[in-house]
């Protein structure tokens, strides 16, 4: 989603900060899923075999793009689907109308999909006077609620139990006496689900891998949900970024093994669904593959930044992220939170629209260490700060510019360095303030800052 | 064996005695110390902010700099970190042949403190007397930049005297993050508020790192907290003797 109106993640997450629910919430689930996938992935023994291969697979599809495409659209034709290509979210809402209009429905029930949420098609269906119904318990909870996700994987982390039962209460007739017992949240929800499967005609799905080889779609979920809406309604419309192309049906071998247990810390997920086309009398009788790029071919036209579409949408990153656990996802005005959002969402939508997310890290390198696909995130969160910064060089009055450059002056020669030490102590010494002036006031706020010695470490080597 | 000292520009000016302790110890241990006086800074600033071409520059001085020398240390898992793991990227992106074989000569022959003591000088036990109750934060880049595993919990189990107390959480970001710590100062307090408790549960004296700049945003969390724990550079605790 590219909200018109980011107030940037240091006030975003300011605010954040401040929730103590929230962080209560994060602290609780982020901790409970890192144990988990740590767990399995411990007992594999060529997990650093799998991820390697999952990143090979993955540069090797991207490299060939164009070509596994075309050979993918021919794969879904031949099994009797209908192939879509769409520039960007606008492209992709008309195709999902237009589809719903030639069957007359003016709902569609959704499989939880990114792809559809980065471009708003649930509230450009609406403009046109399609509702879009969210299946997956989480998104139900968070379109319920007129909420947003804070989660990849798990959108509605920062909601409890007892915000959700007063939601479900609300809106979905449960009243009073509803209680918060899990189980007897999913019953309401799954009642109110039912009777859509039942009877919406179109299926609206995103999809986890398309198998260029064959032209299977494949789509993994813990709930069911998914199943249901891709085998009872008489029309499926798939939703998927170009970048998610599998060139071979034996790829499948390895991604199946690293997503469940880098997302849900599952050694294998509830349901995996694959689907090739049409067949008479099993399943939906049309199917609708719309391949999105949405600033996806921009991303690869970056060599080193390229490596960033190689994502699947695991999660393993956010959970494992210091920063994320302490500001939830919303401090990130985007759908793709947490690093792997940091890096995404400016390379989708543009720096410019995101100046401040490649500097929401502090680089410590958990989330490489975890990404199954092997991506190097610290590395590309500095390759953007450089393009932020070839930006900031254009307006010469910028107040950081100026400081790098005068750092860089000061380390250029020893004689310079030197006088800067000098001068720095000099300085310090004048004022002893416990606080320091803005933009170092930061730093003061919560941090002492230490005296400068009187003698430097040079100064003490010369003279012994 | 001659080790060319290569001191950070952070610790040259603001914790001279990390220096110092790295020299003496060193020197006990029957070592030669060199310091070339003409190494200024490695450019790591610059270029995790963003800076790449000031980066640059700062690579070549570097590189010139410690040419001559066969074995160099650096009391900086990050440092450290910067000229093994980035060098190669900034002099690729400077689309520099010559500065990238010269990085990758380089490289190797950088070691952080720890790593020196353990793998190419072949100590564990510097003969250190530290009676202190200690605890020990791995910090992000000699964790998993430079993968130092437990050679420094190693060097600091052979201290006499000293009670090394186990952190929680080890592994996770002191909320540092260099420039990080003051574009996002309020999460990095929050990131620092969870070590500053984990450091406090352990109710040890000292908090021990290899990295005086994560040490400088730990300990000033506590300074300001007046909570009674110092950070130490872990070559100043190794350089103590009885």
């Amino acid at each position: 989603v590219s909200r018109t109106e980011r107030i940037g993640f240091p006030a975003a997450a300011r605010e954040a900060l401040a929730d103590t629910q929230l962080r209560r919430n994060l602290g609780n689930a982020t901790r409970t899923i890192r144990a988990k996938r740590a767990a399995v992935v411990e007992e594999v023994d060529d997990w650093e075999a799998l991820r390697d291969a999952g990143e090979a697979i993955k540069r090797r599809s991207l490299r060939h793009l164009p070509e596994y495409l075309e050979q993918l659209e021919a794969s879904v034709t031949a099994a009797g689907g209908v192939v879509h290509w769409a520039r960007d979210g606008a492209e992709a809402t008309a195709i999902v109308a237009e589809v719903c209009r030639a069957h007359g429905s003016e709902e569609v029930i959704k499989v939880k999909s990114l792809a559809t949420d980065e471009i708003a098609l649930n509230e450009g269906l609406a403009a046109q006077g399609i509702a879009a119904i969210e299946t997956d318990l989480a998104e139900l909870i968070v379109q319920l609620g007129d909420d947003e996700q804070s989660h990849i994987l798990v959108p509605a982390i920062h909601r409890n139990r007892a915000e959700i039962r007063a939601l479900f209460a609300r809106e979905l007739g449960g009243g009073d006496e509803l209680s918060d017992d899990p189980a007897a949240l999913t019953e309401i929800a799954r009642r109110h689900l039912r009777e859509k499967f039942l009877t919406v005609p179109v299926g609206v799905s995103g999809a986890n891998f398309c198998v260029a080889e064959t032209g299977t779609v494949c789509v993994v979920e813990s709930e069911g949900n998914g199943r249901m809406c891709t085998t009872l309604p008489r029309v499926l419309v798939t939703v998927a970024g170009i970048e998610k192309l599998l060139p071979a049906w034996r790829d499948l071998e390895v991604f199946l093994a690293l997503l469940p247990r880098s997302s849900t810390g599952e050694r294998m997920n509830p349901y995996t669904t694959l689907f090739t086309g049409v067949a008479d009398g099993d399943g939906p009788e049309e199917f609708h593959l719309v391949l999105l790029d949405n600033g996806r071919t921009d991303v690869l036209a970056d060599a080193f930044a390229r490596q960033t579409l190689n994502c699947i949408r695991c999660s393993a990153c956010l959970n494992v992220c210091p920063v994320y656990e302490r500001t939830g996802g919303h401090a990130y005005e985007s759908v793709y939170p947490g690093p792997i959002g940091a890096i995404l969402t400016p390379l989708l939508e543009g720096i410019e629209a995101a100046p401040t997310l490649p500097y929401a890290s502090s680089l410590c390198g958990a989330c490489y260490e975890v990404c199954p696909v092997k991506i190097d995130i610290p590395s590309v969160l500095v390759h953007l700060r450089g393009e932020v910064v070839r930006r900031k060089r254009a307006h010469r009055l910028d107040p950081e510019v100026a400081s790098m450059k005068a750092a860089a002056f000061a380390f250029s020669t020893r004689g310079r360095y030197e006088r800067a030490q000098r001068l720095a102590r000099a300085g310090r010494g004048l004022t002893r303030s416990p606080v320091l002036p803005p933009p170092l006031s930061g730093w003061t706020a919560s941090r002492a800052m230490p005296e400068i010695p009187g003698e430097s470490f040079r100064e003490w080597w010369r003279g012994r | 064996v001659r080790i060319a000292l290569f001191i950070t520009c952070f610790n040259d000016t603001l914790f001279p005695s990390t220096g110092r302790a790295v020299v003496e110890l060193l020197e006990r241990l029957g070592h030669e110390v060199v310091f070339p006086e003409e190494q200024t800074c490695c450019g790591q600033m610059h270029f995790n902010t963003g800076y790449g071409d000031e980066a640059t520059a700062l690579v070549r001085r570097f590189v010139r700099v410690f040419a001559g020398e066969e074995l160099i240390v650096c009391p900086s898992g990050s440092c450290a970190g910067m000229v093994r793991d980035a060098y190669p990227r900034v002099a690729e992106q400077a689309g520099d042949e010559a500065l990238a074989a010269e990085v990758r000569a380089l490289g190797p022959r950088v070691f952080e403190l720890s790593e020196l003591l353990i793998d190419r000088l072949g100590v564990e036990d510097v003969g250190a007397y530290f009676p202190h109750r200690v605890t020990y934060h791995p910090t992000c880049h000699s964790l998993r930049l430079l993968r130092l595993g437990d050679k420094p919990l190693r060097l600091l189990r052979a201290v006499r005297g000293l009670e090394l107390v186990e952190l929680a959480e080890p592994q996770e970001c002191c909320g540092f993050g260099g420039t990080f710590a003051v574009k996002n100062a309020d999460v990095s307090t929050a990131m620092l508020t969870d070590k500053v408790r984990h450091v406090l549960d352990t109710r040890a004296e000292v908090c021990a790192a290899v990295d005086t700049s994560c040490l400088m945003h730990i300990g000033g969390g506590l300074e300001r907290l007046r909570a009674g724990t110092r950070t130490l550079h872990l070559a100043e605790i190794l350089a103590s003797t009885a």
